[in-house]
């Protein structure tokens, strides 16, 4: 048997582990509450948790589905064939030889702003996109680094994990609102009838178990996010063998992000989860908690280590 | 990968299947049959050189050892591609494509006994005759076989690759997946 350089990162499978623990927990709370909360008094609102249920179900299938066309068409990207764009596709060519994956379609957006996303519910469906501006700034070997880290997502099946993950927040996000109209509007349907009145609280009390859900939900998939990145970033790094030219283009593209004007960057902002680096606007101090990416300093610190490993 | 390396994003890298690789010599002399292409005793091994020490002392322990193994014939040569891909370019006499093939597993055990074995990506064999120039291409990590057929400018032949494959496609693996027929231009061998 061959030795292995490739030693799995315990510490990151524990913690992510533990994130979906805690998410799979939160989600069977927060069904167990519903429950509760709806046999207690006679299930005539049955229908307004159903139906948010439903509906998030068919909003997750959905965007799993069309993952794929809906992120090229908000980052306005053309798919370009080998013909188009030789270079790039000679690069994926050969991470798809060596990783031994099929080839996603390749797509490359007009903007300036320096990132790329994959997206795809599956290695068949894949799409990796660069934008134009980072295409400019990073050389051939550092472009390579950031689409191993795009191809360890497509590997990973991060965007059917993060849609799943997503599934809790969606409904718990849609309860609230379903909640909140049916206080504003469903009184006065029921006018003075007042057989069914358990109807006001109960609605109150779901609502404000989805506030708790939603405020949990969103923590904990954003930290599976960050997890999910650095799970990325090794991978990648493994992948070509070059964690350096992976963090160079990281500094690259990380300083060149933060130096464009806010304003152009609100557009962006839709479109963080399936991005390389995150779009940051100003007040970053509280934003570890909050974003999608780990900081820049976490991600240097991980592929510093792995550049020694495979020094040794 | 597992369900649960997917679940928890670890990839394994891929080990490099070296089992199809002994086929090539005697598809060679079908291939010389049906089409007329002959080996020109060029091949190369293509790998991505990671970075750090211990990988660059492993390149040069391999290109000594194939030097050794050259005996009398040229030394081996060893390049990079403008995608920061390390080719070495072994050349033997025509007629012995049994010691290439040797040469290029050498390049292999050597990787693999040092935990580098997941950076092969590829391995070619050029063959020149009257319909033109092709290469076979021995994908590491598929354990499989395409052609690849180089006209003026960055064209491929698809003809004489199709042809080729239809030749001595029952003798070597090769592979189904066309999309994973990716050009090699201008690589050392060819």
């Amino acid at each position: 048997m061959a030795r292995t350089r490739y030693a799995p990162d315990r510490g990151l499978t524990a913690r992510m582990t533990l994130t979906m623990f805690l998410l799979g927990a939160v989600f069977v709370g927060f069904v167990v509450a519903l429950v509760f909360i709806l046999s207690a008094v006679n299930a005539s609102n049955a229908a307004i948790v159903f139906f948010p249920i439903v509906l998030g179900l068919g909003l997750g299938i959905g965007s799993l589905y069309y993952s794929d066309k809906i992120a090229l068409r908000s980052a306005g990207a053309q798919v370009v064939t080998a013909q188009q764009a030789p270079e790039l596709h000679g690069i994926i060519d050969r991470i798809c030889a060596l990783a031994d994956m099929p080839k996603p379609v390749v797509a490359i957006s007009p903007v300036d702003m320096p990132n790329a996303f994959a997206t795809g519910r599956n290695s068949k469906n894949a799409v990796v996109c660069v934008t134009q501006g980072l295409l400019r700034r990073l050389d051939r070997e550092e472009l390579e680094g950031v689409l191993a880290h795009e191809m360890s997502h497509v590997a990973h099946k991060d965007v059917v994990v993060m849609t799943i993950a997503s599934f809790l927040g969606i409904i718990a996000g849609l309860l609230i609102r379903f909640a909140f109209y049916s206080e504003l509007f469903g009184g006065d349907r029921r006018g003075g009838n007042n057989n069914n009145g358990g109807a006001l609280p109960v609605m109150l009390i779901i609502m404000l178990v989805s506030i708790v859900v939603y405020a949990i939900s969103f923590l904990l998939i954003r930290l599976l996010s960050r997890y999910r990145e650095l799970a990325a970033d090794r991978s990648g790094a493994l992948l070509t063998g070059q964690p350096s030219k992976l963090a160079s283009a990281l500094t690259k593209v990380s300083g060149d992000i933060a130096r464009i004007p806010s304003r152009d960057l609100r557009d962006a902002e839709a479109l963080n989860a399936f991005y390389f680096a995150p779009a940051i606007t100003s007040g970053q101090s509280l934003a570890n908690l909050f974003s999608t990416h780990p900081s820049l300093d976490k991600r240097l610190q991980q592929l510093d280590k792995i550049s020694k490993q495979l020094g040794q | 990968m597992g369900f649960l390396d997917t679940l928890l994003g670890r990839t394994k890298p891929v080990q490099p299947n070296l089992d199809q690789l002994f086929a090539l010599p005697s598809a060679a002399i079908t291939l010389q049959a049906a089409t007329g292409l002959v080996p020109t005793g060029a091949g190369s091994v293509c790998f991505r050189s990671a970075e750090g020490r211990a990988f660059r002392d492993i390149e040069s322990d391999v290109r000594d050892l194939l030097n050794m193994s050259a005996g009398d014939a040229p030394p081996v040569e060893l390049s990079t591609d403008s995608y920061g891909f390390t080719w070495l370019l072994v050349r033997r006499p025509a007629d012995q494509l049994d010691a290439l093939v040797t040469d290029v597993h050498a390049v292999n055990s050597s990787l693999a006994d040092s935990g580098f074995g997941p950076q092969l990506l590829c391995s070619l064999v050029g063959f020149a005759g009257p319909p033109g120039r092709l290469a076979i291409v021995y994908l590491y990590k598929r354990g499989t076989f395409y052609p690849f057929a180089p006209k003026g400018g960055e064209t491929r032949d698809n003809a004489l690759e199709l042809q080729v494959r239809g030749a001595i496609g029952d003798d070597l693996k090769f592979e189904t997946d066309l999309s994973r027929w990716f050009p090699v231009w201008g690589a050392p061998g060819l």
